[in-house]
Formats: structure tokens, sequence, C-alpha cells
């Protein structure tokens, strides 16, 4: 579990966060969505310690990073996967020296058993015919995938993941989200995930953060955001006509009213 | 951004190298990767310069010796003593600054921006450590072999040129290369490779490291780099032949 409290954080004049505070749960697909601008690249590169947040405390499993010297974060990050928006895969490696830099650098295994440990992660991301492959050889879900793939082939605790989806068609979208979402399940991860894109949150968001203007607007899941009252959050969630006619259904399946192309007529009236 | 506050970020890049390495193992196939890059990588333009600054030192020194008086084997002194002095050591890293500094801040530029930086980060790796370090230490390691390669190639483009255009014969050449040879300006010349092999290595590091924004910053960071370290460079061969040779004079 990752807690934080009252985080803020200024660059110049400007308040990016506001006092934010929320907690991110074991085991669970943890989204922070917001609009462009909105601080949740800022918020997360305040949790792994990319940024020093200049207020509130941030506490993994019951320990304060905050209060972490350098090299006890040093430990912790290891236990930390992170998939970047543009992935951020070494370009002059392939796919599988990618995917064992951590293992080199960190881990005492035998070459047999690094290799071992590479072709079981990159089957389970499905990726099993592009280990020699370059970054640039490969197409951009692929390399989201080998992201997740590097990112957890250390067994991380902790799993951040910076926009998964932006640049993916919506097929491939939802492949990330699942995998992710398995990955969760499967290895019981704290996950954290920034999105902007509607159908990870609806398919995935078991804990949903929206933030507005670097504060906390609204929380809850995938099943209450539907539901809820907050004007800037529905004005976020179901910015086009489409989105807001498909919540409109939702909301009178949830009623009981509509069960057949009777009201779904009524509703295109 | 003032000039002291780039060269506080500078001190503080290099401060921060200095922390244990995470596997000892990594850190030695980095360095050793980089010592090819850098040193290997540029063979073949230090090669080229080094000779022709050679023929070119020789052909011009017998243009302005038109005093009959003064034995052709100067010729020969002056070439070795200049190409020592200045040219194997000065004009080759000038060079180097260019072909390596600009692959340096561009390499690390584009790490940064591609945010491959921020992944090692999350590993746990001190960056700074892992992708500076061992730039700065093969430049330490490759760039004073290259400039005594570019010493004896100089030499030996002076002799090649001197003989071939007839100016004076490979005999009277040796024997001028021999006279009133000072072995304290090849340590003069090293001294001076060490500290230019710093300052285009750790130049350009700091600007590729803390690059912001995209291409065109990598571009321009790279361009100031370069240039940057060429200006810090002659400075420092102006303090350190003021320094080391005034009181030999």
């Amino acid at each position: 579990m990752i807690e934080f409290k009252n985080i803020s954080k200024h660059f110049g004049d400007k308040t990016v966060l506001n006092d934010v505070s929320h907690r991110m749960e074991t085991g669970k697909c943890n989204l922070i969505i917001g609009t462009s601008g909105s601080g949740k690249t800022v918020l997360q590169k305040c949790l792994v310690g990319l940024f020093e947040p200049d207020n509130g405390e941030i506490i993994y499993d019951g320990i304060s990073f905050t209060d972490m010297t350098e090299e006890e974060r040093k430990l912790l990050r290891q236990q930390i996967g992170m998939l970047f928006q543009g992935s951020a895969l070494f370009d002059s490696m392939t796919v599988e020296e990618n995917v064992i830099f951590p293992l080199n650098m960190f881990s005492k295994m035998t070459p047999l058993e690094k290799k071992k440990r590479v072709d079981e992660v990159l089957a389970r991301v499905q990726l099993v015919d592009a280990h020699k492959k370059f970054p640039a050889e490969i197409s951009g879900g692929m390399k989201k995938r080998v992201g997740i793939a590097r990112a957890i082939v250390l067994n991380p605790k902790y799993l951040f993941c910076d926009e998964p989806n932006s640049g993916l068609d919506p097929q491939t979208s939802m492949v990330i989200d699942k995998l992710i979402y398995d990955i969760t399940k499967e290895f019981k991860m704290t996950t954290v995930i920034n999105t902007h894109d509607m159908n990870s949150v609806m398919e995935i968001g078991e804990n949903i953060l929206y933030m507005y203007l670097g504060q906390h607007e609204w929380s809850g899941n995938n099943k209450e955001i539907i539901f809820s009252k907050n004007e800037r959050l529905n004005e976020f969630i179901f910015a086009s006509e489409f989105l807001k006619d498909a919540k409109d259904m939702r909301m009178l399946e949830a009623k009981g009213k509509i069960d057949n192309d009777r009201n779904m007529d009524e509703l295109l009236k | 951004m003032t000039v002291f506050t780039h060269f506080g970020r500078y001190l503080l890049m290099l401060k921060g190298m200095f922390s244990k390495p995470e596997n000892y193992k990594m850190y030695w196939k980095e360095f050793m990767h980089q010592c090819n890059d850098i040193g290997i990588g540029s063979l073949g333009i230090v090669c080229i310069i080094s000779v022709f600054i050679g023929a070119v030192s020789a052909v011009q020194t017998a243009y302005q010796m038109i005093s009959p008086v003064i034995p052709k084997e100067t010729i020969a002194q002056i070439v070795r003593d200049t190409v020592i002095l200045e040219f194997a050591p000065t004009l080759v890293c000038i060079v180097l600054a260019g072909v390596i500094g600009s692959k340096i801040a561009s390499e690390l530029g584009n790490m940064r921006v591609s945010e491959q930086i921020d992944a090692l980060e999350i590993m746990g790796i001190n960056t700074k450590s892992y992708l500076v370090m061992p730039k700065i230490a093969a430049s330490l390691v490759t760039i004073p072999m290259l400039v005594i390669l570019s010493m004896v190639l100089g030499i030996w483009g002076g002799r090649l040129a001197g003989t071939a255009s007839g100016i004076l014969s490979t005999a009277q050449f040796d024997k001028g290369l021999l006279n009133s040879f000072s072995p304290y300006n090849v340590y003069f010349a090293l001294i001076k490779s060490y500290t230019f092999a710093f300052i285009i290595s750790s130049i350009p590091a700091y600007y590729g490291y803390y690059v912001k924004g995209g291409a065109l910053e990598i571009g321009r960071s790279s361009t100031k780099s370069v240039v940057v370290s060429c200006i810090m460079l002659l400075c420092a061969d102006y303090v350190l032949s003021q320094l080391l040779l005034s009181p030999a004079m």
C-alpha cells in the first residue's frame, strides 16, 4: 500500500500539487486521472522520488519514503517497476538486453537463470519472437509490453505506469490494460496508473483519484464514477456526446428502466 | 541561469558521481564500452589530423627559415617541439571536443529526453555514476594515449613531407629530432592532455545530463557544450603553459 498525505509541489510561483492526499491499495489497479496539466505526472514522479515534494509525506507499506536516506531509497526502488509514457527502452540494446538489464545489475542469478527469467516475462507479456529486435524495430504496443516486462522482471511490489495507453489504438490499449490488471492480481502488486483513457478508467479502475488543478477532487471506483454528482468529474469523464449517451444508458440500466430496443429508441430521440 | 548556477550544478554532478557502484561488473562493462567508443572511435580522425599537421608544420617551418646560416636540422627540431607542445595535445583535443563532446552531450541528452535516465533512477541506479563517470574515466584513459599517438604520427608526417618535398633528407631530420630533446615537453603535453580529457568529457556530460525539452534542445546543448569545452580548453592551455613552462624558461 502506498499512502500520501498533504503533498504539495511548486515550480517557481506555479503550484502544481496542492495538499493532495490519497491511499493506493495493494493488489489493485489505482488510477490517477485528470486533464492535461492537472498534476498527475508530477504526483507520480513525487511518489517514486524523481521529484521531491515541498510538503507532505509518502508512506510505502508503513515506512516513510520522505524520511529515507538516498541509500534506503535506492533499495526500495529495486522493488519498484515503472512503465514510462514513451516506454523509455534503451535504444542501443535489444529487447532481451533491455529486460535482462535489471537482472544483470541487481540479481545474483546465473546467466542461465537470467535467460530463463527473461523468457518467462517476455512470454508473460506475449512477446516470444522479439528477443533480438531493437526498440526501433518494434511497434508502439510491443514497446509498451517490453517496458512492462522490464518493469516486472525483478518481481516488484509496486508498479507505476505513466499513461500506458498513449499513442495506442483502442484494441492494443485494451490488451495493455488487461495485461497490467492481470499482472497486478497475479503478483499482488500495488499498481499506480496515470491515465486519461476512459476505457482504462471503466475497465480497470478499482481505485480512482481524480485530480483537478493539482488538487484531490474526487476518489472512488469505476462503479461509483458513473453515478458521481461531481460536475468537474462528469465534464472530464463524459466529455463527448457519445459518452454522455452511454452514461445515460448505464443510469437507466441501473434503474432497471432499459433492457431492450424500445428504450434505446427513446434515448436516440 | 547564471554562470555560477551552471558551475555549481556542474560541481554537484561531479560530486554525485562518487558513490558505491551497484554492480562493479556492469560499471566495468560500461567503462570498456566507452573506451571503445571514445578511444577506438576517434582513432581514424586523430591519425589523419596528426599526419597532416606534422606535414604542414614541416613545410611552413622550411618556408619561414630563409637564412642559410640556420642548419636544416632545425626544421625537425621545430616540428618536434611544436607537435609535442601544442599541436598534438591542443589541436587534437579541440577536434576531439567536437567529436566526443557532441557525442556525449547528444547521447545523454537523448537519454534524458526519452526518460531513459529516469528509468535507470527508478531502478535504483545512480545515473551520474553509471552514465557520466565511465565517460570521464574512459576519456582520461584513452585521450592521453591518442595524444601520444598523435605526437608520433605528427613527427612522422613532418619527416615524410620534409623528405618528399626535398626540404631535408631523412638523416638530417633524424639528427634534428635528437638535438636538445627535452623529456619535460612530453610530461607537459601529457599533463595538458589529462586536463583537456577531463574538460572535453565532463562539460558535454553536464550539458547532456541536464538538458530539458526535445530534439531541438539536444542539438542546442550539444553545440553549446562543444563551444564551452573549446573555450575552457584554450583557457586551460594558457594557464598550464604559464604555470608549467614559465619556471622552465
